[in-house]
């Protein structure tokens, strides 16, 4: 399954190579990045495919949530299908 | 894939706007577990309600997670209790302990189901039921009731009026202890509908299937926000667009849930409530996107049309996002858990008669209403009469849910706390109804009863 990263703070050195460092160690792969500065806020969308268990999947999702908070960014790991019920038809 | 605009509008709908599924809600049917016994008939519930939603919560925390949507309650309704306590008669308090025993063990948010159907007349032990409620509503603290009393079909059975005036008077005095809490879980209903997720008033009807997941979508925030953000010049019909293109795609979201919950329990989906459920949260309030539309405050001229149009706008957007919709699905004006109804009714702009005005057009009816303890009875049950009147010929469901605020003065606050939220002491027209009320009987049926 595939799943959306979404990376969301101030912008700081060295977010993209965390993100990707801890996809690396849960066996995550990265498919597609883009990423944005705004104001000084930076925005990053990921998407990824996701290939174990749907519990190894929660669990990555909420080390990811704690983990952005020691950095001050809000990142979240959801599944992509929320988005395409939402916006596709 | 979806652009990142689209992407971060989703988040910012979850994480700004407060958008969430209010509740996955499992509907149980009990009608097999009926017993001549009641302590048998109640082991019976205990064992179907906690087999067939065991993995109700985990479900719910799960698809929560890994979805990223919040799911705020997981719930269960119930077979209305009153037709398994004809069969076993006794004292049907033991029902609402048995239905606290599988809340407890499930760690489930609410029970409902604590409920009679007497709109045309009490049969079996129903009388007897419903004069239970109070003392059951005191005893568990997860369980909920509801009484439907009237419907198009049937007319108002005005006895059970006049009975469910003196139980919540009665319900909210024994509970005065805990903010009268046990007249907030009580619901009288006109027109009820068997497939409602939403608390106090959902049961399983018994027309439903054995088990089945109903699923009820929010987010007042979500809606508020894009009509606000909309040009001031904007005329009133597009602001409709703007509102069902909100609400499909909150419906869609719905959709996914149920249907993910109803794969990972087995059990068959039912409907898609969308309704607009306000919490005390700042954001996720229907009288603001009332006031968005450009009202200066909900209550005064302007805010039941206003109301109207949202309610249609809802179900439209709603109605082609959803396999199938059912519930309430409309806007919800619980007065104590919405922060616009709250401060409109502390400033007195939104006083009951605009209320009650106000559920002719909405999807259900005067909502966690707090008047003064020294309400009557019998003004109670004017006010559900007329209440179910407009529900009778409107052919809608109509409620109402009204706290006598027993050990508090007329200055003050009910503060319930959490999702039921707090409400000033609102004013009661106390012209006596006594005469009305004591005269029992039926509101016959109307005309537009005549479809056959």
């Amino acid at each position: 399954m595939r799943a959306v990263i979404s990376v969301v703070g101030k912008d700081q050195v060295g977010i993209l190579a965390k993100v990707a460092n801890k996809c690396l160690e849960f066996d995550v792969n990265i498919e597609d990045v883009s990423q944005t500065i705004l104001q000084d806020m930076f925005t990053m969308i990921m998407i990824v495919k996701w290939t174990t268990s749907q519990e190894d999947f929660v669990a990555f999702s909420e080390h990811m949530q704690n983990y952005g908070k020691e950095y001050n960014l809000s990142i979240h790991v959801m599944h992509e299908d929320i988005f395409n019920a939402m916006h596709l038809i | 894939m979806i652009n990142n605009n689209k992407i971060l509008e989703t988040i910012n709908m979850i994480e700004a706007e407060n958008l969430d599924i209010r509740t996955i809600t499992m509907g149980i049917s009990l009608l097999d577990c009926a017993d001549s016994d009641i302590d048998k008939s109640c082991e019976k519930i205990y064992q179907k309600v906690t087999t067939k939603a065991k993995d109700l919560v985990k479900v719910g925390v799960d698809i929560s997670k890994e979805y990223g949507i919040p799911i705020i309650n997981k719930r269960i309704s119930v077979t209305p209790i009153s037709i398994l306590h004809s069969v076993s008669k006794g004292d049907p308090v033991k029902y609402a302990h048995a239905l606290q025993r599988c809340a407890d063990t499930l760690g489930i948010d609410f029970i409902g189901g604590y409920s009679a159907l007497v709109q045309k007349g009490y049969s079996g032990s129903d009388e007897e039921f419903i004069k239970s409620i109070p003392r059951a509503l005191k005893e568990t603290s997860n369980v909920c009731s509801s009484v439907n009393i009237g419907s198009t079909r049937a007319g108002i059975n005005m006895n059970a009026v006049k009975l469910m005036g003196e139980v919540i008077v009665e319900a909210a005095k024994i509970t005065q202890d805990n903010n009268c809490l046990g007249a907030a879980k009580l619901v009288v209903f006109c027109n009820a509908v068997e497939d409602n997720p939403f608390m106090a008033g959902a049961f399983h009807g018994v027309g439903e299937a054995d088990t089945v997941i109903h699923v009820g979508v929010s987010g007042p925030g979500v809606v508020c926000s894009a009509v606000r953000s909309a040009d001031k010049n904007l005329p009133i019909n597009e602001i409709a667009d703007i509102i069902k293109k909100m609400s499909f795609k909150i419906t869609r979201m719905g959709q996914l849930v149920g249907q993910e919950a109803s794969k990972r329990l087995n059990v068959p989906f039912g409907i898609v409530d969308l309704s607009l459920a306000p919490t005390p949260a700042i954001g996720d309030s229907v009288a603001y996107i009332l006031e968005a539309m450009g009202l200066d405050e909900c209550g005064g001229p302007g805010t039941t049309a206003c109301l109207a149009l949202l309610n249609d706008a809802v179900k439209k957007g709603g109605v082609t996002a959803s396999s199938s919709v059912g519930g309430l699905s409309g806007a919800f004006i619980p007065v104590s858990e919405d922060a616009g109804m709250i401060s409109a009714a502390r400033s007195g702009c939104l006083t009951l008669e605009k209320l009650e005005a106000m559920t002719a057009v909405c999807s259900v009816g005067l909502d966690m209403i707090v008047v003064s303890k020294d309400t009557t009875a019998t003004t109670i049950s004017g006010i559900i009469a007329d209440e179910a009147a407009i529900g009778m010929v409107n052919s809608k469901t109509t409620a109402v849910r009204i706290i006598p605020a027993f050990g508090k003065n007329d200055d003050e606050d009910l503060d319930f706390g959490g999702l039921l939220g707090i409400s000033p002491i609102m004013k009661v027209n106390n012209t006596s109804c006594a005469t009305l009320i004591n005269r029992g009987g039926n509101i016959p049926a109307p005309l537009q009863s005549l479809k056959n």
